[in-house]
């Protein structure tokens, strides 16, 4: 069973088009959204949920307030700003713990000479087993202002194999997330092939070098697609030239292409949606994967 | 006044208001313009500004280094660490067959995971020996510079680190008070995001007419009614063409006005406003009416307080 992952280091640039017309396209995988905090890829393949897990991850410091006798210590020892003292001295002082920043590192519980402080376990998302027509589908939803997204997409991904396995299906399909950080890393450790979808942009270009300097890192084989390169030929041959001189293979260059839009707001992955230009040319790009993945 | 740019979605022209916003109001309140790139893991203000860079400070985190011959491996280090950063290895007590005596220190050995401590200072604190004394690890540099008469901060994640919130706050440690700061946030809704816009006095938030634009608006408005942020939205690339000639999707338009949330800005899709963003060249360079428009909008923050 392999694995590959669509990611892009730039946001907007096709991503998820691309994965979903994949999933039109490939036999026999399984579907994954490690795009957790903003997860699209389900608003084209209209999952089925069938399955609905709780996403635990970290704790939370809460304050009880008729133990707390506003020494002030944990307040010293919280290294990220959550917690604060209303007016200090006083009578009326309190000591309140703000949930978003706390990182819930628990050294405040432990030096509370009072125990005042208790870390209360918190909910911070949510992960999904659905079917779909194209097979079965592994999303999640990070909770509004959580961290942890590099943990969820871990959860999702070893759900996705266990399917996979389970099921005896040949491939594993994942959009990845923007970026280079914690929730990129986690959806290309052990995968055996990553493409990342640019644009021809100067920002297009900047992001994709940062980015294959990642896959570089943890040794990950890497294509790259240009998305509608036509807006701007020149930028494009740069990418390309960027890549030749780079060795990182070209998987293809696809179209600016409307029917990409329409297709989306009609809830169709564009293959299904389009026998135009553009099908094809992302048919061309998976069979150059498909080549390699064999 | 701090101003972030934020979206939940990738891609839909954070990067073009934030710059574009910038440079519009450099000309009408020169010397008091600051911009704060916080989108660490790809920083793309700096291809627009094309700032002069005069000063680049490497920014490291404190993690925990074992001093070997103080530690007793108790294990109370490992104990406190929730990040699974520390484990220690005590070696199990042994007769010395030689003196046949138990040896006194046993040893062991502490093993410590950088990439995944979070600098809390937990361990350091509670180590009844002293023996944890904390070290610089690099995650990342900061650049400090000018681009014309705007004051010009951004930060670079290194390649294969995890940790963007602390490079995120040493940014942020940047700000000057007492001028109008406009802040570039990374796309999405977690960490970093948060930690990017928190204590800003507005939020712009950037989407485009798209099914995928209209998801992530939604979850973007959740991130910022939860911090209690006043915000209002620019619509980019109005008008996306179809093929069938329709300008087909109003939902982001129909959210809005639905939830009350003031659209500050509508900018149409123009190949010219493309053409100059794929080129690296500001939009207000090739268009200069939307100076005006940006000063306009500007106003229209001052005046509102829209939560
Ligand atoms: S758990 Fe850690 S981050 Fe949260 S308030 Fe306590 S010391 Fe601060
Ligand atoms: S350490 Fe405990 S008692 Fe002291 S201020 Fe904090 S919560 Fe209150
Ligand atoms: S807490 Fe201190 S003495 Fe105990 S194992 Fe850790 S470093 Fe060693
Ligand atoms: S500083 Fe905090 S996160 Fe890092 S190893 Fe020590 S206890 Fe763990």
């Amino acid at each position: 069973m392999k694995q590959i992952v669509i990611i892009s280091g730039k946001g907007g640039t096709g991503k998820t088009v691309i994965t979903a017309a994949f999933a039109s396209l490939v036999k026999n995988k399984v579907m994954v959204d490690c795009d957790v905090d903003a997860a699209d890829l389900h608003l084209l393949l209209n999952p089925k949920i069938l399955e609905r897990h709780e996403f635990k991850s970290g704790k939370t410091a809460v304050i009880d307030g008729g133990k707390c006798n506003q020494c002030g210590m944990c307040l010293e020892v919280c290294r990220f700003d959550a917690i604060t003292q209303s007016s200090i001295g006083s009578q009326q002082s309190t000591v309140t713990i703000d949930p978003i920043s706390c990182e819930g590192c628990g050294v405040c519980s432990l030096i509370c000479p009072q125990e005042a402080i208790t870390m209360k376990e918190c909910i911070s998302g949510e992960w999904f087993i659905s079917d779909t027509q194209y097979g079965p589908f592994v999303h999640a939803k990070l909770g509004i202002a959580e961290e942890n997204s590099g943990k969820l997409v871990t959860l999702v991904r070893q759900n996705a194999k266990l399917i996979a396995d389970k099921e005896n299906r040949d491939i594993i399909i994942i959009d990845g997330s923007p970026g280079i950080g914690c929730p990129v890393i986690s959806s290309i450790s052990g995968i055996d092939c990553a493409l990342i979808v640019t644009e021809p942009t100067l920002s297009g270009l900047h992001d994709l070098i940062r980015v294959v300097e990642l896959t570089r890192h943890f040794n990950v084989k890497t294509f790259v697609v240009i998305n509608k390169y036509d807006l701007n030929t020149e930028m494009a041959e740069e990418i390309e030239s960027y890549c030749r001189n780079n060795g990182v293979a070209l998987a293809g260059k696809i179209k600016y292409d409307t029917a990409i839009i329409e297709a989306m707001v009609n809830k169709k992955t564009v293959i299904e949606y389009s026998k135009g230009e553009v099908s094809q040319q992302i048919k061309n790009v998976w069979e150059i994967i498909q080549n390699e993945l064999d | 006044m701090i101003i972030s740019i934020a979206s939940g979605k990738g891609g839909t022209g954070k990067t073009t208001v934030a710059v574009n916003l910038a440079l519009s109001l450099s000309s009408a309140y020169v010397g008091t313009i600051q911009i704060i790139d916080c989108d660490v893991e790809e920083p793309n203000a700096h291809i627009f500004l094309k700032p002069h860079i005069t000063k680049t400070l490497p920014i490291s985190i404190p993690v925990p280094r074992v001093i070997e011959k103080r530690c007793t491996y108790c294990g109370k280090c490992q104990e406190v660490c929730v990040y699974n950063a520390i484990a220690v290895i005590k070696n199990s007590t042994q007769n010395d067959p030689l003196t046949d005596s138990q040896t006194s220190a046993p040893g062991g050995k502490v093993l410590i995971f950088p990439e995944l401590c979070h600098s809390c200072g937990g361990c350091s604190l509670f180590c009844p020996e002293k023996a944890i004394e904390e070290v610089g690890r690099e995650i990342g540099i900061i650049q400090i510079g000018t681009a014309g008469n705007i004051e010009f901060v951004d930060g670079k994640l290194n390649i294969g680190e995890a940790m963007s919130p602390p490079l995120i706050r040493a940014v942020k440690k940047n700000i000057t008070n007492n001028k109008v700061v406009i802040i570039d946030a990374p796309p999405g809704t977690s960490c970093p995001v948060i930690g990017s816009i928190k204590g800003s006095d507005y939020c712009i938030l950037v989407t485009e007419p798209t099914p995928f634009g209209m998801n992530d608006l939604i979850l973007a408005v959740e991130v910022i009614r939860k911090l209690n942020i006043a915000f209002g939205v620019v619509i980019n690339r109005t008008d996306i063409p179809t093929a069938s000639g329709q300008t087909g999707y109003q939902e982001v338009e129909n959210y809005c006005s639905k939830e009350n949330i003031p659209v500050l800005m509508r900018i149409p899709f123009d190949r010219k406003i493309a053409e100059s963003y794929s080129k690296g060249i500001p939009m207000v360079e090739f268009i200069p009416e939307y100076i005006t428009k940006f000063i306009q909008l500007f106003n229209n923050i001052k005046k509102s307080n829209h939560k």
